[in-house]
């Protein structure tokens, strides 16, 4: 075992004789304590419940701390792993769900709550402090006795011996909770289901593309979703690109493709074994496109030959 | 330091954790208020097992955990669903049952 392992035990939460805390619990103690009361005055001021959210779980953990050195090792890993891990990961999930920007409503719906509500506060913790604060308590006794061979196992004895029948009430009360939550949360179906049956039936029956939709262009140059493939006569095939490009307008034209495919079987653009030469080399036949170019033919009017779109390439 | 320290910390917080379920009209907001109030009384059960030297304070604290626990995912639970019907999760506007 460690050093930290051994010695750790004895040291949290041992006491000196007058009853006073070890200096470096006191340390910790006026370091966290404040820092804890800034972030609940953050949860009771935060405009955003996210920020209120980040609030509580550095209370959390910072608890987790205090609990670590008072002796309470379990509860100390119980509380991160529990509160910090689980519970308010849970709160995360449902802001996120709910909607994290909605702030609070300004409006009051009880005249003066909000001045009645911050004298209630106020009063409560002059009067829980005051007396917390001023009651005499016995001499504190520590646990180190407690605490037998260890935390944990201490605490183990008692859950499963003294209160075996609580803890398994409790196993009633999370399963019940759970159920709970999905009964609540449950939504029942309010149209029928649409599998992918119903769908192909639905778009035989109003005349749809039977089949999936063309892929868009693959050309020489070019390997793009926004370039429309040809058909086999040589006509753009519009259904081929994204229906979301062709909304935004950001279609790219097959005709500008084309031409450069032409230029390269008209010789001009590669020149060597993997060299390239720049656009302005190219000077074109004079007779406009070679033989055997591609040939971008207007949609609306067929071709009766069909051009040679695979030969070349 | 005395051990009265961690009361009177835990007396802040639970303060403040009061003050936000009555001031704050989001759910969630009021909720993870409870969840302070719960917290401070732990700490309170801790201290207070280690005054005592008694371990059944820790005990007493880790149920309230479990409880919490399943308190919160009910709680959040019904927070989703009023969200969904009411497009809303402000206490304010869930008075049904107002005349």
């Amino acid at each position: 075992m460690s050093p930290l392992l051994t010695v750790l035990p004895a040291a949290a939460g041992a006491l000196t004789e007058s009853g006073q805390t070890s200096t470096a619990e006191a340390v910790l103690f006026w370091t966290l304590g404040p820092l804890m009361v800034l972030a609940a005055l953050g949860l009771l001021f935060a405009r955003k419940a996210v920020h209120a959210a980040l609030a509580v779980i550095f209370i959390m953990i910072s608890l987790a701390f205090m609990y670590v050195a008072q002796g309470a090792e379990f509860l100390g890993v119980v509380q991160v792993v529990v509160y910090t891990g689980a519970v308010m990961m849970l709160f995360l999930f449902v802001l996120m769900l709910v909607g994290v920007d909605r702030s609070d409503s300004l409006v009051e719906t009880i005249r003066g709550q909000r001045w009645l509500g911050a004298l209630a506060g106020l009063g409560l913790a002059v009067v829980l402090a005051g007396v917390v604060g001023r009651a005499t308590y016995g001499p504190p006794t520590g646990l180190a006795d407690a605490n037998l061979p260890s935390n944990p196992q201490a605490v183990a004895y008692l859950i499963f011996g003294q209160h075996v029948l609580a803890m398994e009430v409790v196993g009633a009360l999370l399963v019940t909770a759970a159920l709970g939550a999905l009964v609540l949360t449950h939504r029942g179906r309010l149209t029928p289901k649409v599998g992918q049956r119903e769908l192909a039936e639905r778009r035989l029956r109003t005349g749809g593309h039977p089949v999936s939709l063309p892929a868009p262009g693959v050309y020489a140059r070019h390997n793009a979703m926004d370039v429309p493939a040809l058909g086999p006569d040589g006509t753009p095939l519009e259904s081929s690109v994204p229906r979301v490009l062709r909304v935004r307008g950001q279609e790219a034209d097959a005709r500008a493709y084309a031409a450069r495919i032409d230029r390269v079987l008209a010789g001009g653009w590669a020149v060597g074994a993997g060299t390239f030469t720049s656009d302005e080399s190219y000077r074109g036949g004079p007779d406009g496109p070679v033989e055997g170019a591609v040939t971008i033919r207007e949609p609306q009017a067929p071709a009766e030959d069909a051009t040679p779109e695979e030969d070349g390439r | 330091m005395s051990l009265t320290h961690y009361l009177v910390l835990a007396a802040i917080l639970f303060a403040i954790g009061a003050t936000t379920v009555l001031l704050r009209r989001n759910a969630i907001i009021v909720f993870m208020g409870v969840e302070l109030m719960l917290n401070s009384t732990n700490l309170l059960l801790v201290t207070f097992s280690r005054m005592h030297g008694n371990l059944s304070g820790q005990v007493l604290a880790f149920f309230v955990m479990v409880v919490a626990a399943a308190e919160v995912v009910v709680g959040l639970a019904i927070i989703v669903s009023i969200f969904r019907t009411r497009r809303s999760a402000s206490v304010d506007d869930v008075n049904l049952l107002k005349s």
